[in-house]
């Protein structure tokens, strides 16, 4: 994306740097010069296009699907620079798998990653709904996303380890977690593998390759590298994926993982998933317009690619080259996924107001959904009437998921965790000051 | 055989590492050079750097690589240079290491040691003399450690390494050469000269969450914990007063049997930290003395800490509560 700056001056909100004085020797002409300098002024970002506006993303450089390369995993990330300011595409417009990264993957192997992002927006809808009737009290929807967590975990072997935010319960789905104890963690109710202490949403699967979530942001983006350390430690086969949000990369975390991972070149997957909005504040705020995401692991020496985000194949294809760079020990690699949120931050968030109600239609990369569903159809694997079949179908197992989670109650009714989990689990044996306690709350 | 703290130190991660290949050691310094203490002289030398390494300056980073590894399955045993420089780590480790158990449900653990030398008295000024241990015992899900003698640092740092959860061992950096009682003016004596500085080859253990009595007395019960146990004895001997010193070793858990049976003895009880006062770990004891032994009490609890203010530098001794002050506190209470 060209930089936001441009604009900006031309709207006059930043200084030029003709205003700024050159350096000079010469005292004389040195204190002429101050006398004409102005008073400072902040900058401060702004999007392009606020509620009211018309969308638009015309400054956004997006190269032509299969235009390109594709290095060999062992290349020097020195010499791919170009590739973290450009878009790894494969899906044209047409529909059609084109250039180095189309990869390899079978038609019954996209058919199950249609399938996986589906239900994931199945899954968003029921879970939305159930928020809204008051059943669980918080969620977060992946909408404009699927894509990224579905495509990423088939790149993946069973062993590794993903250290997720909130928006990658496709880990989850596409590893073939079941879709009904998701929904027991989402209710808090008396099967909820995480016993009601965690918010909706915040899963933990190690038998999946899914780390808990922790509902603080960027503090895990450091632990998968640890993760991935300890696996070179132990000279396991094992790699780690981070995740991380385009605004979050502003906190520290970002740094000391990205520190880490370069000076030990750990055998980790560090994603970026840049959706351009972290709740209200846009991506320009974390980032200043100068340069993109996937270019700060330039300057750790850590290889850097840019991809579609709403590109099923483009996604898997990247992930799996990083994923094979990890495993062949020869380092990290930092993926910036760019995408859009199609929907609200969560359930407590209303984007009318702070961006266009048309922003999402008019985002360049289209849906993920669509263009697989596209994709498949202009192979001849798929067809409009299978594919409105496939949403009824997996609508139907969603809904038989969820009837069945709800029989073990939902947050406000039916079954829940008992009050006794409170205080089990906060250290692998009681000490006698918590004992005391849940014998003071009755238990 | 006689060993200095740091020996004492070195010596329980040397037994820890050779039993289990998954202890792991990192930190500022402590890999080639062996740490600015030299608590981990030698390690790298003897199990490679693949298991003794040096890390970037960045506690954060320390902190939470040392959570991915413990969740991989390792037992990283990491060294923060100073207690001081343990704030950029400690989102990791109130968010993170102490609730990774609780919030998935015993699904992914954080066994992990933080170690860190505490407190003042070496002219270290505010960013290398703090004494933050009352950041850590306010979060459940933390152990917190405190030693004062090479004998118990060795036991409890391998009790610690050992341990399912995590543990933040603060070792008082005063005690690394030897028992300091608060006596500026004069020279310590070495560890070789004292009883505890008696360290056993090899394994051993010592329960994290039982207090030691170092002095048994029937007129005031004293709570320290590192070096104030040993100005606790100097002032007690001074004031010739009968005083019951209790060293608690673990702030959480907390002995708090062996505190309550001493206090409902003695009837007068004086907490001593060289933490700040307000909100200070002597808040809690007092809180819990005066529950379990109210009507025991024969004169009102006193707290002898550090002021509440940054710890200065060049009146490093009159901010430092020395066995002047704790005798002070120990003679009011008796006339209470």
């Amino acid at each position: 994306m060209k930089s936001t700056a441009t604009k900006d001056s031309k709207k006059g909100l930043r200084p030029s740097v003709e205003t700024r004085a050159p350096s000079s020797i010469e005292p004389a002409k040195e204190m002429v010069e101050m006398a004409e300098r102005k008073p400072l002024s902040l900058y401060v970002p702004e999007p392009h296009c606020r509620p009211g506006d018309t969308p638009d993303f015309s400054d956004m450089e997006i190269p032509a699907a299969g235009t390109d390369r594709r290095p060999p995993i062992d290349v020097d990330p020195q010499e791919i620079k170009d590739l973290a300011y450009s878009i790894i595409r494969v899906l044209n417009r047409e529909g059609q798998a084109v250039g180095p990264w189309a990869g390899t993957l079978t038609d019954s192997e996209l058919l199950e990653g249609l399938r996986h992002m589906m239900t994931l927006r199945a899954f968003d809808q029921r879970m939305l709904m159930a928020q809204r009737q008051g059943k669980t009290s918080f969620y977060m929807q992946h909408l404009g996303e699927e894509a990224i967590s579905c495509a990423f975990r088939r790149a993946l072997e069973s062993g590794d380890m993903n250290f997720p935010t909130y928006r990658q319960a496709g880990l989850l789905i596409a590893g073939g977690y079941p879709l009904e104890e998701m929904m027991n963690q989402i209710y808090s109710n008396d099967r909820d593998p995480l016993h009601g202490r965690q918010l909706p949403i915040m899963y933990s699967s190690k038998e999946y390759g899914f780390f808990s979530i922790s509902g603080n942001l960027a503090t895990q983006y450091i632990q998968a590298v640890g993760w991935a350390m300890a696996s070179a430690i132990k000279h396991d086969t094992r790699i780690a994926a981070g995740w991380i949000g385009d605004g979050s990369t502003a906190e520290s975390d970002f740094h000391a993982a990205m520190v880490f991972a370069s000076t030990y070149k750990a055998p980790v997957v560090l994603n970026i998933v840049n959706n351009q909005w972290a709740i209200s504040t846009f991506q320009g705020i974390a980032r200043g317009g100068a340069a993109t995401f996937a270019a700060r692991g330039h300057g750790f020496g850590i290889a850097a690619l840019r991809v579609d985000g709403n590109d099923y194949l483009a996604v898997h294809a990247v992930a799996k080259w990083a994923a094979e760079r990890a495993r062949c020990n020869l380092g990290p690699t930092l993926i910036e996924h760019v995408t859009y949120r199609a929907g609200a931050h969560s359930t407590s968030d209303d984007p009318s107001a702070y961006r266009p109600k048309a922003e999402s239609d008019a985002w360049p990369l289209g849906d993920p959904v669509l263009r697989l569903k596209s994709h498949l159809i202009s192979r001849g694997a798929w067809s409009a009437e299978r594919h409105v079949q496939a949403e009824a179908e997996i609508m139907e197992t969603v809904i038989a998921a969820q009837k069945e989670a709800e029989k073990h109650g939902t947050l406000h009714s039916g079954g829940k965790p008992s009050t006794r989990d409170i205080f089990e689990g906060v250290y692998a044996e009681m000490p006698p000051h918590l004992r005391l306690q849940r014998q003071e709350a009755g238990y | 055989m006689k060993r200095t703290m740091i020996e004492a130190i070195r010596d329980a991660i040397d037994v820890s590492m050779a039993k289990n290949d998954d202890v792991v050691v990192f930190g500022e310094d402590v890999g080639y050079f062996g740490g600015v203490f030299r608590c981990t002289q030698g390690l790298q030398q003897k199990y490679g750097s693949d298991r003794c390494f040096d890390a970037p300056i960045n506690e954060l980073g320390i902190v939470g690589a040392a959570i991915g590894m413990a969740a991989y399955g390792l037992r990283p045993c990491v060294e923060i240079q100073f207690a001081d420089y343990v704030y950029p780590g400690y989102d990791q480790i109130v968010s993170e290491a102490a609730r990774l158990r609780y919030r998935s449900n015993g699904d992914f653990t954080a066994p992990l040691v933080i170690r860190m030398p505490t407190g003042g008295g070496i002219f270290g000024g505010q960013t290398h003399s703090q004494s933050p241990e009352a950041l850590f015992t306010h979060v459940s899900g933390l152990k917190t450690i405190v030693p004062s003698n090479p004998y118990d640092a060795k036991g409890l740092l391998i009790a610690a390494i050992e341990d399912d959860d995590p543990v933040i061992f603060l070792e008082p950096k005063r005690l690394y050469n030897g028992p300091f009682d608060g006596h500026h003016e004069r020279p310590v004596t070495p560890w070789s000269r004292h009883d505890l500085g008696e360290v056993p080859d090899g394994h051993y253990k010592l329960p994290l969450g039982k207090a030691a009595i170092r002095r048994a007395g029937s007129a005031v019960t004293v709570l320290a914990y590192g070096t104030m146990v040993h100005v606790a004895l100097a002032a007690a001997t001074e004031q010739d007063i009968d005083a019951e010193v209790i060293d608690l070793r673990s702030l959480v858990p907390l002995d708090i049997e062996t505190i309550t049976d001493s206090v409902q003895k003695t009837g007068r009880c004086v907490i001593v930290h060289e933490a700040t006062l307000t909100s200070g770990f002597g808040a809690e004891l007092a809180a819990l003395v005066q529950q379990n032994c109210f009507y025991h009490l024969e004169a009102p609890i006193m707290r002898v800490t550090g002021w509440d203010t940054p710890y200065p530098h060049a009146q490093e001794w009159d901010y430092f509560p020395g066995p002047a002050r704790v005798g002070r506190a120990l003679k009011s209470v008796m006339e209470a």
